[in-house]
Formats: structure tokens, sequence, C-alpha cells
């Protein structure tokens, strides 16, 4: 085999891992989209306010310093502590939880029967004080966020595949980072479906998705299964937050990982835990092979950016609910 | 007292038809030209047109704009800001291959160039409903930003990769290039606002505007009682690119002189109108001025409480700015769905019957 296509290979699977990353910011969405039908655009801008927080509990920052220090002229910064990273996750969750709350007790109650598009809406606006309120609260400055995962590349890996090609085949290049969150979305995902499917809590949530009314008739309370749903949405930002900070530092970038995870929801259908996970995976392939075949080749690179939603417009075209979404059915 | 239908008799449709049906609604309407045109422009300097006036006219447009497409006929988009570049990087195409054209028609072509994007993206939403038509434009965000970086052709392969908007007359006038007054640039602006939105006003009460709210309102409904989605839709992608397009050739060439389309044509834009709608009221032209008036007038109010009174920092001022904005949206969309232009209603029904209600 010649060394061109084992580099095609190690694309498909950085792609491979790049789809999962994808898959676990897509996941927070399809959770409340099938809990409450609302589009939850502010779940990039919960990642990025999870990892923040985070962080800045881990480090010991002093929330709103530099508003603080802008209204009565201090100079505060730090509390001068360390947090371990395990109380600090503890900590964050808490927060998210408490988060998950205050949405539904000052937003949610209030856009009942709304159309969905409103509530989308709402959930824009939502996006936009997080961004704001987070960098009001920890600063916006980039930040680093180590949680214990060794970065750069698997020393292992690249060793023990390098007979695969020829002379100039040094084996496979994976981040060792990728791997590690390969195998935490792995695990997640699974224990979601487990708890979705075997504890009483998750039999509800799966009735509330079914049908909002006959979920109310049976003496389901929907504002609870909200706070869950968002609470649980909230520690799915956290973990990809924790991810995606971990690799790219916690900036203000991170916020944007919704837009990408929202081609992965098209494709696999915004109903669907597995549509999301295969809709990852076939996004993260298909543009790093994209890339590597046709855009940096021949159109200039940077194609990343666009593939995706084309891919999905494509597809959408041909099957309007996605892979494995219901089927719309529309009545007059 | 001053708001009053009574005594107010229509003797032809002609005048039962006008848009300002009530007396006082229309005087208004002529004293508010009047100042535009004739008190405004002499009394303006650099400073407020830069700030205010310039931003508020070209975002009103857009707002009309998206306004057609999201308001009346119910399709919500995210791609404003790429068919905002494909305004301002068409306009500079037509400003420098064809130097002897007016900027008028450097403009009107390059609204016209946008339409036709618009309507090659609106094809999907045939097909593709809500949520995933909003996330389908996104694809011509993404698409149309990265093309205007990637490919030089369009900015003339200059260095920097940015687009300048050489220097232009209207009438002997300089309107676009380093040195423009105040005034003129204003009312440049102001004569296509007026004219546009006229437009937009007639189309949107006529049969065109009947469909696309029909289509709004239920599709499949629509359908039945031979509203065609096709012709709607398209022309509703068409007609609302066509503003989009304007604003954009507008900011460019008008406005910024300057443009390097990631930074000025982002995402950001896309959610800046569609904010300016969503607070000025879907479905309204007043609408779309009231919400650029306010998402205009907003930050620089902020900035210049914040920065210039208090002494506080920009950074800081910028993401009090980003969580008011947010909050307001959600407050907006609570208390009142369908924006400022539904308040001015409740207003003008309690004033009908002031003093005396029933």
């Amino acid at each position: 085999m010649p060394a061109e296509f084992w580099y095609g290979v190690e694309v498909l699977l950085n792609g491979l891992m790049a789809g999962v990353m994808y898959s676990l910011v897509a996941l927070g969405f399809v959770l409340i989209f099938k809990a409450s039908g609302i589009f939850n655009y502010a779940q990039g801008v919960m990642a990025l306010f999870a990892a923040q927080t985070l962080v800045g509990i881990q480090t010991g920052l002093i929330p709103f310093s530099h508003l603080i220090n802008a209204m009565l002229g201090t100079k505060i910064h730090h509390f001068g502590w360390n947090v371990p990273t395990f109380i600090a996750i503890l900590i964050t969750i808490g927060i998210m939880v408490l988060f998950a709350i205050i949405v539904e007790k000052l937003i949610l109650k209030h856009l009942v029967n709304q159309e969905p598009i409103i509530l989308f809406m709402a959930t824009i606006g939502l996006a936009y004080f997080l961004e704001g309120f987070g960098d009001l609260m920890w600063g916006a400055e980039i930040k680093k966020l180590d949680v214990g995962i060794p970065q750069g590349g698997n020393v292992w890996v690249e060793e023990s595949t390098a007979f695969l090609g020829g002379e100039d085949f040094y084996g496979f290049y994976l981040d060792t980072l990728d791997i590690y969150a390969t195998v935490i979305a792995a695990i997640l995902v699974t224990s979601l479906i487990l708890f979705s499917q075997y504890t009483k809590t998750g039999r509800a949530l799966r009735a509330v998705a079914d049908d909002h009314q006959a979920a109310l008739s049976v003496g389901i309370s929907l504002r609870t299964i909200w706070v869950i749903v968002w609470s649980i949405a909230g520690f799915v930002a956290l973990v990809a937050g924790v991810m995606w900070g971990a690799k790219s530092g916690v900036q203000f970038s991170l916020s944007l990982i919704a837009l990408k995870a929202l081609p992965v929801l098209m494709l696999g259908g915004f109903t669907s835990i597995p549509g999301a996970i295969i809709g990852g995976l076939i996004i993260g392939v298909g543009e790093k092979l994209f890339e590597f075949l046709i855009g940096a080749p021949f159109l200039g690179g940077a194609t990343e950016n666009w593939f995706a939603y084309m891919l999905a417009l494509i597809f959408l075209i041909f099957r309007p609910q996605g892979l494995f979404g219901e089927k719309i059915i529309e009545r007059v | 007292m001053l708001y009053r239908e009574v005594g107010d008799f229509k003797t032809t449709y002609r005048s039962d038809g006008q848009t300002f049906p009530i007396a006082f609604d229309r005087w208004r309407y002529y004293i508010v030209l009047l100042v535009a045109f004739c008190v405004v422009p002499f009394i303006i300097n650099d400073y407020w047109t830069n700030a205010v006036l310039l931003p508020f006219l070209i975002y009103a447009i857009a707002a009309i704009g998206l306004n057609i497409l999201t308001g009346y006929c119910g399709q919500v988009s995210l791609g404003t800001g790429g068919f905002m570049a494909v305004g301002a990087y068409s306009c500079y195409k037509l400003m420098t291959g064809f130097p002897d054209l007016n900027i008028l028609f450097c403009v009107l072509l390059s609204g016209l160039i946008t339409a036709l994007v618009g309507m090659l993206f609106g094809l999907p939403s045939l097909r593709i409903k809500g949520f995933y038509l909003a996330v389908a434009t996104l694809a011509a965000q993404f698409f149309l930003v990265w093309l205007f970086n990637k490919v030089a052709w369009f900015y003339n392969y200059s260095a920097s990769g940015q687009i300048n908007a050489p220097e232009r007359t209207l009438l002997g006038y300089k309107i676009t290039g380093a040195e423009t007054s105040a005034p003129v640039t204003y009312l440049f602006c102001l004569v296509l606002v007026v004219f546009l939105a006229i437009i937009a006003r007639n189309l949107t009460r006529g049969h065109l505007g009947r469909s696309w709210m029909a289509i709004r309102d239920m599709d499949i409904a629509a359908e039945i009682i031979g509203v065609n989605p096709l012709k709607a839709k398209l022309t509703a992608f068409g007609i609302s690119s066509f503003y989009i397009g304007v604003a954009g050739a507008l900011l460019f060439a008008v406005y910024l002189g300057a443009v390097e389309v990631g930074e000025v044509f982002g995402i950001q834009k896309s959610f800046l109108v569609l904010f300016m709608v969503i607070i000025g009221g879907l479905g309204s032209i007043f609408g779309s001025f009231a919400g650029a008036a306010f998402m205009v007038l907003l930050p620089v109010l902020l900035k210049n409480v914040l920065v210039g009174s208090l002494g506080w920092p920009t950074d800081i001022a910028t993401h009090l700015e980003f969580a008011i904005v947010g909050l307001l949206i959600v407050v907006f969309l609570i208390l009142e769905p369908h924006g400022l232009a539904q308040l001015w209603r409740i207003i003008k029904e309690k004033l009908r019957l002031w003093p005396f209600p029933h």
C-alpha cells in the first residue's frame, strides 16, 4: 500500500475523532429538543460558560473581578487558592443545575405554548446574555484548561502502526486528548441511553418527548422534567466544553461549536440520539476527507467552514427529516 | 383628541385604501419626511451621521428585507450577512469594472445580483421548513463568506484581501470615497430608504404580500386555496435579498468605504439584523425602522454612558452590551412577541379612545 493511502486513513481516523466531538455538542441539542421541542441555540455558549466556570473555580478567580475593579477602582483578581479539579467539576455541575432552574423559572415558564420559532429566538437571546455574562464574570481572555488529560500525539499508536506503510510512513498521528474524548463520549452516550431506558425519570423523559399533554395527564410534571433535561444538557455542555477547552483553550470560539453541531443535527434528525452520533461521525469524516482530497488541492483550503452545511443542505433536499428523524406529517 | 377617524369620510376607493387612512397618521408621516429631508441635513455633523444616522438608514433597509422574508413569508433566514456580502462585493466589482456607471445604478444592480443569489439559496425552502431551513441558510452564510475570502477575483487580487470603495459622484456631489460630506451621504441613503420602504409597504399590501402571509400562516392550507408556494417563496427570497443586497452595497460603499468580508459580514451581522426584526416587530415595516433604530442606538448609548461618563474599559462595556441585548431579546419575546410595532399599535388603540375610554 502506498503511503498516501495510509495518510488518507489517518485523515479518516482524525475525522472520526472530530466527529465524536461534534456529536457530543449535538447530543445536548437533541436532549432538549426531544423533551421540550425547543431548539436550544445557547448550547454552545453553555459549553463555553461551563468551561469558563470550571477554569475560574479551579484557579480561584474572583467572579466579576473586572466589573468590581472598574466600578470601585480596586485591583482584585484571585482568591489565592487552587481548587482540586474533581471538586471544581462538582461545583460547576451545581452551577449548571442552578442555571437550568433559573432558565425554567424565568424564561421557559413564560413561553409555554409559543411558536417554536419564538422559542428558538429566545434561546438566541439567552446565548447572547450568557456570553456577555460569562465574560463579565470570568473575563474574556483565553484561558488554559487543564484537567489532567495528557495532550499531544500518541506515541504508542504511532509506533505500533508504523509497520503498515512503506519507508516514508511513520504511523498514525492521533492526539491523545481525542482518544480520551472518544472514550468519554462513548461512556456518556451509553449511560444516557441506559438512564432513559431503565430509570423512572428516564421513562418520564421519554413520555414527555412523545406527547406533552398525555404526559401531563398521567401526572408527570413538565416543569420538573424541563429542569432535569436542561441540567443534563448543562452537564453534556460541561463535558463538551472541557474537551474542546482542553484542546484549543477556553475562548469565545468555543461557543461557535454550536453552529458546527447544527448540520450534524440536520443530518441525523433533531429527535434521535443515535442520529446525533452518526451524523457527527459523517460530518467529521466528510469534512476532513473533503478538505484532504478536494478542498486543499483544488479549492484553496479552509473548506471545513462550509462543507458540513452544504452537505446537510443537499442531503435535506432529498430527506427533509434527516437520517433518523421522525417522518414529518402535516395536516391542515 | 387628535387621533380620530370620526368625521374622516372616505368617498372613493382610492382614499379608503390608502396607506395611512387616518388623517393624523398621514400628517405625522408627512412631517417626519419633511424633517428628515429639509431639517436634518442642515443640522447634522460627521459624528451623528457616522455613529447613528447612516447605520440606522442602512440597517433599516436590511431589516425591511429580512422582515419581508421572515416576518411576512415566515421563512427564517440566518444568511443575511452572506447576502449583504454579495451586495457589497457586486457593488465593488461594478464600480471598478465599469467606472462610468452611475453609483445609483451600481447599488441597485448589486441588489439585483443579490436577488438572484438569494433565489438560488431559496430553492431548498420548497422542501425544507422551519429550523431546518434556518440552518440551511447558514450554508449560504458560511459558503459566501468563504467564497469572497478565497477567490481573489472578487477583491481584484489586492494584497490585503480588502475591498476599497473608489470615489464616485452623483450630480456632482461625492457619494463614496474619502472626502464625502455628511449631508450628501445622508440624503443619498435617505432617498433610497424612503423609496424602498414605500415599495415594500405597497408590495406587502398587495396580492404578492397576501400570498406571502398565507404561506407564513400555514403553507399547506395556502397551497390548497391556490397560492403557488414556488412563486410566493421564491419572490420573497428574491425581493428580500434585493433589499439586503442594497443594504450591503451601501454599508460597504457609502458607510465603511473599506471592507474585509469575515469581519464585517460574519454570522454576527445575520443575528444583528434578525434581532432588529424581532425587537421591531415581525411583519411590520414600521417595526423594521424601530428595531434598526433601537439596535443602532443602544450600543452608542451604552458606550457613551459606560465608557464616556463612568470611564469603564471598553471590553467590559462590550460584554455588558452583549448581556443587555440578550436580556432585552428574551424580555421582549416574553412580554411582547410582536415587538415595538405591536406596542405602537396598542398605544394607537388607546389614543383613539383617549380621554374618554369606555
